[in-house]
């Protein structure tokens, strides 16, 4: 039997996901015999492949490219896991949300704040950076989420427990201690 | 004081007669889930997290509010009491801005213990567009609206146990949040004591010390609990004198 293909992305969260991931130290050795990494930020794959066993999304989807990015996850992957509190529930990544409009976010990032000496607007022709949604949104509400793994990071701990039972064809529900937010 | 025999989850439960379903079956080492419910104040069962069943009544009812009554027969974890509260949760957390990573009551907080518990490991509610501005008027505390989940235990405990009066809630419904005094800002509410006892009742990170920052709320939630156990302690006393 070929070995479970595994994929993790990063969309708009601050990486910390991965660097709980890790975290898992020598246990990272086994999951590589357990598993093949297909794709992931710490793996230099330009394009996310077909016939993904399981994918961990970790971070919120903020912008065109994080849209476009989890449709072909959840068309390629037969098990997507919400993968820390952005991805679960917008946390930091949705803290502009109630700010409004992500066009004035953006003149103030890049063109209006005191700091910005030279500031001007990134070029949409160009394409560098990708739009923003009006509104950040969690992964379950822009397509079907398997399962859902919270904290801010998940620890270690929380994400072998979870990697290990999904892997296992276990449930994927964690134990309370192990499901906080935050 | 007479007693009264009950089952709770299938055990027997001995209680004194009008002590709560949640009192009694505390003492019984059952835990019913609840966020507005404080030893020490009144109750007003505004949270409906500790609803349970009780056999032949048509209507859970809220176990912190319900008196026990002799060969009553109450469930607290059913499968479908399970999917209410955690339907409640949910709405808790879209009424406001809950982002437990930069709050200050992190890892101190009850209505992200009670997720954890009851199983809200997701949101499906949208949360509302805007935020609530914080009141940051008063010399030593502050108040964040978004966080407010209104248990009011604050409010009951500003009256029932300073006695100051201090806070209330105004407006219905989404619009519902508290006050201090008429409505001005916190720090200058002339009623206020600062005692902070408000602060040390909020289950959640809405009423917090001015200066604590992430995760480093660290209060004494049974400071007031513990305030009126010893009052009717002394009470007591007095009236064996």
């Amino acid at each position: 039997m070929s070995k479970p293909r595994l994929a993790t992305v990063w969309l708009a969260g601050c990486s910390g996901c991965h660097m709980s991931f890790l975290d898992l130290d020598e246990w990272l050795l086994e999951l590589a015999q357990a598993v093949e990494l297909v794709y992931s930020p710490i793996a230099d794959v330009k394009d996310f492949p077909e016939n993904v066993d399981v994918t961990l999304v970790e971070g919120a989807v903020a912008n065109a490219d994080n849209l476009e990015l989890l449709h072909q996850v959840r068309e390629r992957s037969k098990f997507v896991v919400s993968f820390g509190d952005c991805a679960v529930h917008g946390n930091v990544s949705a803290m502009r949300n109630p700010l409004g409009d992500p066009g004035e976010l953006v003149a103030e990032a890049y063109r209006d704040a005191v700091t910005q000496l030279h500031g001007q607007l990134p070029d949409p022709e160009r394409g560098v950076v990708p739009a923003l949604l009006p509104r950040v949104l969690a992964a379950h509400e822009v397509v079907h989420i398997d399962a859902f793994m919270p904290g801010c990071p998940p620890s270690a701990e929380r994400i072998r427990t979870a990697v290990e039972a999904i892997l296992s064809g276990d449930s994927p529900e964690l134990a309370p201690e192990l499901r906080r937010f935050g | 004081m007479a007693g009264v025999t009950l089952m709770i989850d299938g055990v027997e439960v001995e209680a004194p007669a009008g002590e709560s379903i949640m009192q009694a079956a505390r003492r019984a080492g059952i835990n019913v889930p609840g966020l507005c419910q404080l030893d020490g104040v009144s109750v007003v069962g505004a949270c409906r997290l500790c609803m349970v069943e009780v056999a032949g009544t048509p209507r859970p009812r809220p176990a912190c509010a319900t008196t026990v009554a002799d060969a009553m027969d109450v469930h607290t974890d059913t499968k479908e009491l399970r999917e209410h509260r955690r339907v409640l949760l949910q709405m808790l957390f879209a009424e406001g801005q809950h982002i437990c990573a930069v709050c200050v009551a992190n890892g101190a907080c009850e209505l992200q213990t009670l997720a954890a518990e009851v199983g809200v490991d997701h949101v499906h509610f949208t949360p509302p567009a805007a935020r609530l501005s914080m009141d940051l008027s008063h010399e030593r505390f502050g108040y964040d609206p978004s966080r407010c989940v209104l248990c009011t235990r604050c409010v009951r405990a500003c009256a029932e146990v300073e006695g100051a009066y201090t806070w209330g809630v105004a407006g219905r419904g989404r619009e519902a949040h508290l006050v201090a005094d008429l409505g001005q800002p916190w720090g200058e509410a002339t009623s206020c004591t600062s005692c902070g006892k408000c602060v040390s009742v909020c289950p959640v990170g809405a009423l917090f010390e001015k200066g604590t920052s992430v995760g480093e709320r660290r209060v004494e939630r049974a400071l007031v609990s513990s305030l009126t156990a010893r009052r009717q302690r002394e009470s007591a006393r007095e009236v064996l004198k």
